[in-house]
């Protein structure tokens, strides 16, 4: 266990070779593997001679295009660190019987639970909501780029510091042992003294950065920057769930920042917000954290809802059923989720009135969630609907997620919820809706957009065989967890005392190990399609038939998106094109204004991870340093005036040639 | 107990609706799990029952649309697929007003149902709320008193605390069947949830507050017990055995307990309270009266102020700058687990003198109060600190 | 797919139609106002959580001394003053910047920093002194939530001192560019912005703490 001694020296601050794990067999074996693969790609990065190339391109780069890819990488590969978490505690939960104390002790299992939550909400589903809206809101509401170009590289890499930081937890110190919220008293310095809550709070903060600048970001991009002729109510259903979603992310992540900021005071300075004694409030970090809690939940699924609304369409190749309702049903659920925090600690003890108050907001929220089920479910009628990947992931997140929305109502009934509450029956309804709906909507999402992002398609032959992994394994592992909460099992358990549990998490393991062949065989189709990609390219920008004006310019899409900024007259403005033969201009191109790639973003987010891991440690010069480089770097930042460029008329034409040529030969075909 | 209360039919008409509804809806899922282990739905204790009741009047409410929904997604997935050439094709067909109507109708309308219920459940089924009744055919006279029992969340075990018989247990709680108990619930550390599902629902143990639950026995049978709330590296062994048992096998456990136990007193429970795991079941024959009061004041270990006494003070002004170096007897853990007092911060002689020349000075009304003796600070039989605790007082 | 959109250019007219072919330049930094609101509202939010904080433990004195027993009202009136002058003063910054006049917005900047600056000395007069009778942010729940709520408004003053330095750098370099003419719209959002705030700091907690 880490040294809890608190001995501090000046130069490293509670650092030491005590802080490597080098005593827990698991810990030191994955590190070897993550230390030899890093080492394998740092070394074939050289070979290859990608560094510029990655630098210049990429990690530099103010294409909102490449930082929601860079986005959705940052979240694959969190991905694949929580799932193995999750595959640790299903093999922990399934052995750990008649005095087995399992492969975990206490101190390595709670960090894996903890980490399980926060990565799987912070670092692999929020990255993936941001790299989505980030890739698609521009391209469908015929914009350029965002609005402030350089603050979205610089939210991508906050991000991307936070995430590094939980990664380093594991092997330098430890992990939050505390549950993924940290509630008070447990992660005060009496409880947690060494320093897991503080790369929580850390990682946290400046991932939190990160993610309220994109949402400003998206936000003045979707009200400022619309193609003209693109009212609200002809905006996509997608850029509207954006909309929302960023509008709650805007008025939600302050709070949580200020939250942890708090709880980080109790830590550092001594302060009474959330202490037992002094006159401190637990219950109230309860309260605060939640504010932010609930309506992040509907950070994710928002989004989701519109990549479905955008797929059922598509797929069905017809009109989406109840566009103003479905916009409405998306604003209704963006205030309603602001109502409804107290309904995940009613065993609080609050007052009936209090709680049923409560209760009775969070059953509303079924009511616009039900009009958009109906909405597809009428989308479908009378449609022509094609069975490709999007539209499987799909129908499999309809059939789904109805189930955890009622057992989600079951919960919301405060007396059911005395008896349901903390119990692997609430584990197995938020995975319902998050796996039914967000990561099958995320799944969804990639394969609808791939495309569009690379000029591919992907392999459909391995994405089937995800999918059927996928949808069974998620019914299979948590099947017996909705069983077993009706029995009384509680969450967050190392070790068990009854016996007759263990046929279930057996199943339950069973279950994720079947998910794992479906990441598996994702990662397969990820692969096999770039080996693939000649015969899986696509010419026309337009692979599926779309409706939104993402389909209407070439795949991948040049730089500057729109060669001419198209003007709107439908809500599907695409379809609307091709219904009346409208084609695309080809001459009188102008030099068209782009912003310039900078460093700033990663430099900034890369002194933040510093700042942010010497005050994890303690290591005072370094924070004091680490934050006067970061202001100065800013400062010395508002002094580049050379931020913009053009390409000119001929690049332009150029391009577009290309393009023209290209779609000739789909056309001669 | 139960022989004296008088058999009286306790139907309100919401009584009559879930009974309805649970006959009509509920009773093919009542048949599923009937049989199996599912102690959440098969409870022994009436409030557990009807919670239990409720999960399943309101699951059928939303099969109700929650099947036709899956059944229509379905067929329309089966119908419309595109190989199906036969089927109807309207590519623009994108509103109905009826549709709509009734698509937000419907859920509408299931909610206002499932809403009513909540709102009546949640008062009747509100853990503060003295019970009414035993079972459905037996109502409790007015009046009539439950039996107290007293919890503290350890780390990592349950203390139960009987104040009517005057003794204490860890990590066993035993009922007499029939007879309403009130916990008083509280912690010493971090937050644990009390939850035996046999019995009734959970409840929040949280330090320095008290939750209260009101529950009941129908059948005799031993059960499980846990926190429901995760606590740290002993969470997993929170675990106690409850028994509900005849009344007189309680009185004899009682005298059994007092037999062969040992007393707790305020120095065993702090020794108790220091951080364990796996603890076996231990008895205690006589318990400290106002011990969990204290436990709940935060006041157990000598020469700390009670925070009932530390609001009095504060809803009076505080102390002023005379209070400020009273900090000793407020630290109870903030600044680590085992923290035992804390010195009060270094000040210069100055300083001091001039708090002692504020403090005889002072003129606030706190002090008059006091010296009125019209405020009362605590329970007058608890272990009270002079406030402020001053140094030189 | 249909193949229809790929037809060859025809009817003029509709691509005119659904194509902006006279498109200008968008002015740099069109979105910046909006976004710099929207920004200060996520601030504001931050603020309110802090507001509530104080709200729930203000009374917490934890057998302690309260806002009576430690503020000194007359002090904090002339902060409040300094801060509000501040605000006239930047006023006058912007108006000379509309006038085109990069002396008179330097000069009434500057004026407007040793406001804030004089505003930031005397809280730190009155902070070192409450720490110095031992009235730290540790003593009780009500004085932790006070440092917070009022150190963060004056963080924030720092801030925004730093900021109003580097825009005087700014503005000798290259004068009242749309650049800087937008920085200096941001931080005149910004500074009454903190003014507000601490208006409601001075209510809430000063005028209300020793009042009541």
């Amino acid at each position: 266990m880490p040294n809890h001694d608190q001995t501090w020296s000046p130069l490293l601050g509670r650092l030491s070779l005590d802080a490597l794990p080098l005593h827990e067999p698991i810990l030191v074996a994955t590190f070897a593997a993550v230390a030899l693969g890093g080492i394998a790609l740092l070394a074939a990065l050289t070979y290859f001679r990608l560094w510029g190339y990655l630098w210049k391109e990429w990690f530099t780069s103010v294409d909102h295009k490449k930082i929601g890819i860079m986005y959705m990488v940052l979240g694959l590969v969190m991905f694949l660190r929580g799932f193995a978490d999750a595959l640790m505690m299903r093999v922990q939960q399934a052995v750990a019987f008649n005095g087995n104390e399992g492969f975990f002790p206490a101190h390595h299992y709670d960090q894996v639970f903890t980490a399980h939550g926060v990565i799987m909400i912070f670092f692999v589903a929020m990255p993936f909501v941001t790299g989505l809206m980030n890739f698609v809101v521009p391209l469908q509401i015929g914009a350029r780029d965002v609005s402030f170009p350089f603050l979205n590289n610089f939210s991508f890499w906050m991000t991307a510091s936070g995430a590094a930081l939980v990664m380093a937890s594991l092997f330098v110190g430890e992990f939050a042992q505390t549950g993924w919220l940290s509630y008070p008293p447990l992660s005060g310095l009496a409880y947690s003294p060494g320093v897991g809550v503080d790369y929580y709070i850390w990682a946290l903060q400046i991932a939190g950065v990160g993610t309220t600048l994109s949402g400003i970001n998206l936000i003045a991009t979707i009200v400022k920057m619309r193609a003209p002729g693109m009212t609200m109510m002809r905006m996509p259903v997608f850029t509207w769930t954006a909309l929302c979603t960023n509008v709650l992310i805007v008025a939600s992540f302050p709070v949580l920042t200020a939250v942890l900021a708090l709880l980080s005071l109790d830590r550092y300075v001594g302060t009474n917000f959330f202490t037992n004694d002094f006159g401190g409030s637990p219950m109230m970090y309860v309260n605060l954290i939640w504010i932010w809690g609930h309506p992040e939940v509907y950070i994710l699924i928002l989004p989701i809802f519109g990549v479905f609304s955008e797929v059922t369409s598509t797929f069905c190749s017809k009109r989406l059923f109840g566009y103003t309702s479905m916009v409405y049903a998306s604003v209704v659920i963006t205030v309603l989720s602001y109502i409804v925090w107290l309904h995940h600690f009613f065993t609080m003890g609050s007052g009936a009135s209090v709680n049923s108050f409560f209760g009775i907001t969070t059953m509303v929220i079924s009511i616009p969630t039900g009009a958009k089920m109906f909405n597809w479910l009428f989308t479908m009628y009378r449609g022509r609907i094609r069975f490709e990947l999007p539209m499987m992931w799909t129908v499999a997140f309809m059939l789904t997620f109805v189930i955890g929305g009622m057992t989600g109502v079951m919960l919301a009934v405060p007396p059911a919820d005395f008896v349901l509450h903390n119990s692997l029956f609430l584990i197995a309804h938020f995975h319902n809706v998050i796996i039914g709906g967000v990561v099958f909507g995320t799944f969804a999402a990639i394969n609808y957009w791939w495309p569009k992002a690379f000029g591919f398609k992907l392999d459909p032959f391995w994405g089937k065989v995800s999918f059927w992994c996928w949808v069974p394994g998620f019914w299979l592992a948590f099947t017996p967890l909705y069983i077993m909460g009706l029995m009384g099992v509680t969450r967050r358990m190392r070790v068990f005392d009854d016996a007759s549990l263990q046929p279930y998490f057996i199943v339950a393991a069973l279950g994720a190990g079947l998910i794992a062949c479906g990441i598996g065989a994702m990662l397969v189709q990820y692969g096999v399609s770039i080996m693939r990609r000649e015969q899986l390219r696509d010419e026309t920008g337009d692979p599926w038939g779309g409706r939104t004006l993402e389909w209407s310019t070439s795949s991948p899409p040049p730089a500057y998106n729109f060669a001419f900024t198209p003007v709107i007259h439908d809500i599907d403005a695409w379809e609307d094109m091709k219904r009346n033969g409208v084609t695309r201009p080809l001459e009188g191109f102008r030099p068209i204004h782009m912003p310039r790639n900078t460093g700033a973003g990663i430099i900034l987010a890369g002194i933040s991870t510093v700042f942010g891991f010497a005050m994890i440690w303690h290591i005072w010069w370094m924070a004091i340093a680490g934050f006067a480089t970061l202001l100065l770097t800013a400062i010395a930042h508002t002094f580049n005036t050379n931020r913009s460029y053009h390409i000119s008329a001929d690049m332009v034409a150029k391009t577009e040639a290309e393009r023209t040529r290209q779609l000739a030969t789909v056309e001669g075909a | 107990m139960r022989a004296e209360t008088p058999p009286r039919r306790l139907r309100t008409r919401s009584d009559h609706l879930r009974r309805a509804l649970r006959g009509a809806l509920a009773l093919p899922l009542a048949a599923l799990v009937s049989g199996c282990d599912w102690v959440v739905l098969n409870p022994s204790g009436d409030i557990a029952r009807q919670q239990a009741n409720l999960v399943m009047v309101s699951t059928a409410l939303m099969l109700l649309i929650i099947v036709p929904v899956m059944a229509l997604t379905v067929l329309f997935a089966w119908r419309y697929r595109s190989a199906n050439t036969e089927a109807a094709y309207d590519p623009e067909w994108h509103h109905s007003t009826k549709l709509e109507l009734v698509i937000w109708t419907a859920p509408l309308a299931i909610i206002i149902a499932l809403g009513s219920i909540t709102w009546l459940a949640t008062h009747l089924l509100d853990p503060y709320r003295p019970l009414s009744r035993i079972d459905d055919s037996h109502a409790i006279a007015p009046g009539t008193k439950p039996m107290d029992v007293e919890v503290v969340a350890l780390d990592w075990k349950w203390l139960f605390i009987y104040p009517e018989q005057k003794i204490a247990t860890v990590n066993e709680l035993v009922l007499p069947e029939g007879r309403p108990v009130r916990f008083r619930i509280t912690s010493s550390t971090v937050m644990n949830s009390f939850y035996v599902p046999a019995l009734a629902g959970q409840i929040y143990a949280m330090p320095g507050m008290e939750t209260k639950l009101h529950a009941v026995f129908n059948k005799p049978g031993t059960f499980t017990g846990f926190s429901a709330n995760f606590s740290g590296a002993g969470f997993s062994h929170m675990r106690f055995a409850t028994r509900s048992v005849t009344g007189d096998a309680f009185n004899a456990w009682v005298a059994g307990v007092k037999k062969t136990g040992s007393d707790l007193d305020r120095a065993t429970y702090l020794e108790l309270d220091k951080p364990s795991e796996k603890v076996p079941v231990i008895h205690y024959a006589s318990v400290s009266p106002d011990l969990f009061d204290a436990v709940v004041n935060m006041c157990v270990r000598p020469g700390k102020l009670c925070t009932g006494e530390m609001a009095a003070i504060d809803a009076h002004g505080g102390t002023g700058k005379a209070g400020l170096l009273n900090v000793a007897a407020l630290t109870y853990d903030k600044q680590g687990r085992e923290q035992v007092s804390s010195a009060a911060p270094g000040f210069a002689d100055a300083n001091l003198h001039r708090f002692v020349r504020d403090w005889c000075a002072d003129n606030r009304p706190l002090r008059a109060a006091v010296a009125r003796d019209t405020l009362s600070l605590a329970r007058p039989d608890a272990a009270r600190q002079p406030a402020p605790a001053h140094p030189l007082s | 797919m249909s193949k229809h959109q790929f037809a060859a250019p025809q009817a003029g007219g509709l691509t005119a139609q659904y194509f902006d072919l006279d498109e200008h330049d968008h002015p740099e930094g069109g979105s910046t106002l909006l976004g710099f609101w929207i920004y200060l509202m996520s601030d504001c939010l931050i603020f309110a959580m802090l507001f509530a904080a104080y709200g729930v433990l203000g009374g917490n004195y934890a057998a302690g001394p309260g806002p009576k027993d430690l503020f000194e009202l007359p002090l904090v009136a002339i902060n409040t003053a300094m801060l509000l002058f501040s605000s006239i003063t930047y006023g006058f910054a912007m108006i000379a910047m509309q006038r085109g006049r990069v002396a008179g917005v330097q000069g009434w900047l500057l004026v407007t920093a040793l406001f804030g600056a004089a505003f930031l000395s005397i809280e730190l007069y009155e902070f070192s002194h409450l720490i110095a009778d031992g009235a730290t942010p540790q003593r009780s729940a009500f004085l932790s939530a006070f440092f917070t709520l009022v150190g963060t408004h004056g963080l924030h003053v720092t801030f925004g001192l730093i900021w109003l330095g580097t825009l005087l750098v700014q503005l000798g370099q290259s004068g009242l560019t749309e650049a800087n003419k937008r920085r200096l719209l941001c931080l005149s959002m910004f500074w009454h912005f903190l003014d507000v705030v601490w208006v409601g700091v001075f209510t809430f907690v000063y005028l209300m703490g020793t009042l009541r």
